[in-house]
């Protein structure tokens, strides 16, 4: 029997805080094909392409390359054996020359020196080789997107790679550059070179891989010839649930509008538009959800909303109420009543290492009730921290113990109790369940819907599309960086219908997504 | 103003100006490797102390310049050595680890001191060597250039040379790029195999190994002998001159010049009247104009790329 | 959760008791009497008043340094300058010490205020570029230590030197100016009142105020800071003025508790031994007493052996770099720490 190129077996990874990435997945490459690994985030591909480079080493199951059991526990392991990586984020020199990154810890010498014009010439010889133009006296910092991943690629290419794995290549790139790597990888198909190509744009994958393997949820779902499925299968494949939610909503009027979003555009220091033209509004009582694969300019939308925008050029308007705030700083926009759960907890949500009394009140403390002449009023803090973790059935110690001991559900909690506990006017919750077991997620559901009846405008982004569809009064669908779809009852939407929608194959007309703006 | 110009362009001052940026020099060297590998060694001021100290124990006991040089050179790498082990197995704060070997060293060498000498000053009990001046041949006989380029201290010709080599080091070595990788983006040099840690240690011995040097001029050429704190802000010096130097190697070359001359020319102005203690302040104020400028004007560059009109 | 909770306090106990091991073994070698030597450290600092008051006189300086730079570090600010500013807060105080006529209530207390507030200006500047333009702190107070050193050693050679005393030292202060005593018998002088209502009002500060709460959060997660509509780069500026305004009280204080001449020709380093002392403190205010009083303790234990034994008091400078390597070093008995959390882990589950 023939032997695959690469053989993954029962690969389970589970990591030191308990989150399982891998459950025994299976994956299995052949010589010569461009093999695509497609799924949602947090489906598991990026750990299964860490254990395939040595960057992670699997808590269960085994690797064979030919046949012949192998352990990776390094990426230098990873590339004696032929695997080349082109990360996501390019692992680069910006002052370095081409040439220079391209010889990196295997440098030719020439004496006790470095070789450096036998390195251009080996950057070079590859690049003609492969047909990858580079210049490789040219600094790396002033090179396009574009001319950097080539450099990545040749990097690999250069070590020996036979098989290539690219993180998500097309995501950096201009739709040309994009048309251009597919023409050089399918070079490098013909010269016998294989490819894993990791992608959720399901046309780029139709377009230029021979198989596709679908992941969620940590599982591998199966192996396809891509031109036996149809673009909709697969995004069934990926965007299927296991876990169903129900909620019961109480069937209040909305409201006046609190958040009115009027062509919203945002653009990136080379003039590439994040955000389009956005335009919807969220009323007193009504959840609003804005779906997408992350990365279709939810961040940008989010920042435009807390107040992070600072940095990039935008026109249009957002008002809170009357208010426009795209200008203005983080505590007047606190000040008008938004709160705001971000996606990432670790790095803003919460403060290590300071106690869950203090995590609690970071946005109110300037408050007079808070205050009792100039110090802080202690009795209060307290009673409030106490009451909170109470409420929120945050599992701890005490209100002392620093939040960065609790587990990722309890500390979610503690952050949606601060956020929801100032009776906010709006609310953005980005990714609110993100990481977090399921008994917490559903606590986390509930506080949002009590919310919604007393009459908080909710902006919910979610990547879990059980609970955007369940949750939402009505929904948004973002695919680059502009609005392509708004309906008004999501709970009759099927996920399947969402995912075409998501991943760019369907689009609704102007007049339909122009309903978010006054939802009639 | 006249006599300002008088001190400034005699063979004297040409000839001091070497002399006094010599240990600047060494220094500034060790500080831009350590720098350029992406980890700041503030302990220069301590390795040259200690490294002072021990040419001078080292040649008076085996009646050796030379091996005092060696003894010089080991023990200041070694202090570069336990720095480096601190830092990088058992993550201790870099800079504090460079506080606590300044701590060390200027406590630790008087104690020592006293031990062998029963004395706390200075190592005038002690019979150390001098490394010898060199006349170069041909050179010294050239006039106006000959006096002021030959007959220096050996280790201010090796100083020169050190320039040289850190520079070829750096810049045309596989172990110079991979410190520059790993200073520069260590997931981009780990990624490719490249060890950061190794590299470190590597960078932070090379930097013991030339303030040792430093420190061996300082008691063995400079003076005869050990004198308690002679290194006398000149570690400092050298890191600032780094700093200014935009840790290139010919801008730190060029910085520690600069400020040898701030020194060499201390004597001079006090004939304009103007005091030593000001004119030492020279450098410092200078490497925080110099910080501050840069600073200014990346903070304005990112500002600038991000806030540009965008093109339709 | 017992042990995992104190893991920081035994660490640190571990540390002393480590450096102190050394300090043994060191007078060991050393001393012909190692016992009696080892006795007079450890005992002579706490044996009579007069001594006692020597290591209370030693720990306020370290408490004011102490004070100051455990704030800086609480809001993750790495700025050693209370080094330079202990040293030109201390010029500043004696130069209105020297010349200013007032009663013996007002001239302290001005030439204090003084100092403080030269020292909250000058540790501003760093302050500032590093909230406006995020240029590395420590890299500007290193400079300014050097700065402010050189400018200070000038005031003190061409403007208030006195010709007619033997040492290069200041005129003498005016008597109202000088501290006085608060125990007879030693040279414990009103600063420690002072140094301890200064740790108080820090402690409040920190802990019970809006904008010791502010700080504090910025120092654990600067983006968790501003995204909860905090001013951070207001905040750095303002713990640069309240540490320099402390570092500064500290030099005044200094400068007129203990001395009658301004006489500091080299850097005291007073503000370097703050960073040991904010270190063994895990910067907390209150805690800064205990590790100030240690590091005094051990100091005068060490001058006391040079004194009455054969071993030189700069060993101490020997154990305080022990004590600073070993105890900003994360990874040491992390490996026990890691244990206990499986056990604990294991028991729980």
């Amino acid at each position: 029997m023939e032997h695959a190129l690469l053989e993954m077996r029962g690969i389970t990874k589970v990591y030191p805080n308990g989150v399982v990435a891998n459950h025994d997945v299976h994956f299995s490459l052949r010589e010569g094909e461009i093999h695509a690994i497609a799924g949602e985030n947090g489906a598991g591909k990026s750990t299964l392409m860490k254990i395939m480079f040595g960057m992670e080493e699997p808590s269960e199951g085994d690797i064979s390359i030919r046949g012949e059991k192998v352990k990776l526990q390094s990426p230098q392991d990873a590339i004696d054996r032929g695997i080349g990586m082109v990360h996501q984020h390019f692992m680069l020199v910006p002052s370095f020359t081409v040439a220079e990154n391209m010889v990196l810890g295997m440098e030719p010498r020439k004496g006790v020196g470095f070789n450096y014009n036998e390195a251009v010439r080996l950057t070079e010889e590859t690049a003609r080789k492969y047909n990858l133009a580079v210049n490789p006296k040219a600094k790396v910092e002033d090179l396009t997107v574009g001319m950097k991943q080539k450099v990545e690629i040749l990097k690999a290419l250069v070590r020996g790679a036979k098989i290539l794995i690219l993180d998500e290549p097309t995501a950096v790139l201009t739709p040309q550059e994009t048309e251009e790597l597919f023409v050089e990888l399918q070079h490098l198909k013909e010269q016998g070179h294989t490819i894993v190509f990791i992608s959720h744009k399901l046309k780029e994958v139709k377009a230029i891989c021979d198989r596709i393997t679908i992941m969620r949820g940590g599982r591998s779902e199966g192996v396809f010839q891509t031109k036996d499925v149809t673009e909709q299968e697969i995004s069934r494949l990926m965007v299927g649930r296991d876990v169903v939610l129900k909620y019961d909503k109480d069937n209040v009027p909305f409201g006046k509008p609190v958040l009115s979003v009027d062509k919203l555009s945002v653009h990136d220091s080379q003039g590439k538009a994040l955000l389009e033209e956005v335009s919807f509004a969220v009323r007193e009582g009504q959840i609003v959800g804005i779906a997408g694969v992350e990365g279709n300019g939810q961040n940008q939308l989010v920042e435009a909303l807390t107040g992070g925008l600072h940095a990039v050029s935008s026109s249009g308007s957002v008002k809170v109420n009357a208010t426009d705030i795209l200008a203005a700083d983080i505590l007047r926009i606190r000040s008008l009543g938004v709160s705001y759960i971000p996606e990432d907890r670790m790095r803003q949500g919460a403060a290590g290492d300071a106690s869950i009394s203090d995590n609690l009140i970071s946005t109110r403390y300037r408050s007079k009730d808070m205050n009792k002449g100039p110090l802080l009023n202690g009795k209060r803090i307290a009673a409030l921290a106490a009451s909170l973790v109470e409420e929120f059935k945050v599992r701890c110690s005490g209100p002392q113990q620093p939040i960065g001991m609790l587990s990722g559900g309890n500390m979610q909690k503690v952050v949606v109790a601060r956020e929801c506990s100032t009776s906010p006017q709006l609310l953005i919750a980005e990714q609110p369940t993100r990481g977090v077991d399921i008994g917490a997620a559903q606590f986390i559901h509930q506080k949002l819907l009590e919310l919604r009846s007393a009459g908080s405008g909710i902006v919910l982004l979610s990547a879990d599309l059980n609970e955007i569809l369940e949750l939402s009064d009505s929904l948004l669908v973002m695919y680059e960086g502009e609005i392509v779809a708004y309906f008004e009852n999501p709970s009759k939407v099927s996920e399947e219908e969402l995912g075409l929608y998501m991943l760019g194959i369907n689009r609704q007309d102007k007049q339909q997504i122009g309903r978010a703006v006054n939802h009639v | 103003m006249n006599s300002l110009l008088n001190v400034i362009f005699t063979t004297d001052f040409a000839f001091s100006l070497l002399r006094v940026t010599t240990p600047i020099l060494f220094a500034a060297l060790g500080a831009l490797i350590s720098n350029r590998a992406g980890i700041i060694n503030i302990g220069m001021e301590g390795i040259m102390l200690v490294s002072a100290l021990a040419g001078v124990i080292v040649s008076a006991y085996t009646q050796s310049a030379w091996v005092g040089l060696l003894g010089a050179v080991l023990s200041g790498t070694l202090i570069a050595g336990i720095l480096a082990f601190f830092t990088l197995k058992f993550k201790t704060h870099i800079i504090l680890g460079g506080v606590a070997i300044n701590m060390f060293a200027s406590g630790g060498t008087v104690f020592i001191l006293y031990l062998l000498s029963g004395d706390k000053g200075s190592s005038t009990s002690l019979a150390s060597k001098v490394l010898p001046s060199v006349q170069i041949p041909l050179i010294k006989d050239i006039p106006v250039l000959g006096p002021i380029l030959s007959g220096h201290h050996i280790l201010t010709y090796v100083s020169i040379l050190a320039v040289l080599a850190v520079y070829y080091l750096l810049n045309r070595t596989p172990l110079g790029l991979r410190i520059r990788s790993v200073g520069e983006n260590p997931h981009a040099a780990q990624s490719v195999g490249v060890s950061v840690v190794k590299i470190q240690y590597t960078a932070l011995l090379l930097s013991g190994f030339f303030a040792s040097l430093g420190g061996a001029y300082m008691s063995m050429g400079y003076l005869s002998l050990f004198t308690r704190d002679m290194i006398a802000g000149r570690g400092w010096i050298a890191i600032a001159a780094e700093s200014m130097g935009r840790s290139t190697t010919i801008g730190t070359a060029l910085t520690s010049l600069l400020f040898g001359a701030a020194d060499a020319l201390s004597n001079a102005l006090q004939v304009l009247k103007i005091p030593a203690e000001l004119i030492a302040t020279l450098p410092y104020v200078a490497t925080v104009i110099g910080l501050l400028i840069y600073a200014v004007s990346e903070t304005r560059k990112k500002n600038k790329k991000v806030k540009s009109p965008v093109a339709k | 959760m017992f042990k995992v909770k104190y893991f920081e306090v035994i660490r640190t106990a571990a540390v002393i008791l480590i450096a102190l091991a050394i300090a043994f073994i060191i007078i060991s070698l050393v001393s012909d009497q190692p016992l009696k030597t080892i006795g007079i450290f450890l005992w002579e600092p706490i044996s009579t008043k007069g001594h006692i008051g020597n290591v209370i006189e030693m720990a306020i300086p370290l408490m004011f340094t102490g004070l100051a730079v455990s704030l800086l570090f609480r809001a993750n600010m790495f700025n050693l300058g209370a080094e330079g500013i202990f040293y030109f807060s201390g010029v500043v105080a004696s130069v209105l010490a020297i010349h200013l006529s007032l009663n013996s209530w007002f001239h302290p207390v001005v030439a204090i205020a003084a100092g403080s507030i030269v020292g909250a200006l000058l540790s501003a500047i760093p302050g500032i570029l590093k909230a406006k333009w995020n240029a590395n702190e420590l890299v500007t107070s290193l400079m300014f230590n050097n700065i402010l050193f050189g400018v200070g050693l000038y005031l003190l050679n061409y403007h208030l030197r006195d010709a007619k005393a033997f040492a290069n030292v200041s005129y003498k202060f005016q008597e109202t100016a000088q501290l006085s005593k608060i125990f007879t018998g030693t040279r414990i002088h009103t600063g420690l009142i002072i140094v301890l209502v200064m740790i108080v009002l820090a402690h409040l500060f920190l802990y019970r105020t809006k904008w010791g709460y502010e700080l504090r959060m910025t120092g654990v997660n600067r983006d968790f800071a501003r995204y909860s509509g905090m001013k951070t780069a207001k905040v750095i500026i303002l713990v640069h003025l309240i540490a320099g305004f402390i570092a500064g009280m500290g030099g005044s204080v200094e400068v007129l508790g203990m001395y009658n001449r301004f006489q500091w020709a080299s850097l005291p380093g007073y503000g370097l031994d703050g960073a040991l002392v904010a270190m063994l403190a895990k910067n907390n205010p209150l805690s800064v007493i205990g590790s100030a009083l240690f590091l005094a303790y051990i100091r005068i234990g060490a001058d006391m052996m040079a004194r009455l034994s054969d071993v030189p008091s700069e060993m101490i400078s020997i154990i305080q770099a022990v004590i600073i390597l070993l105890i900003s070093a994360e990874q040491f008995l992390k490996f026990w720490k890691n244990r206990m959390l499986l056990k604990e882990a294991k028991a729980n589950a």
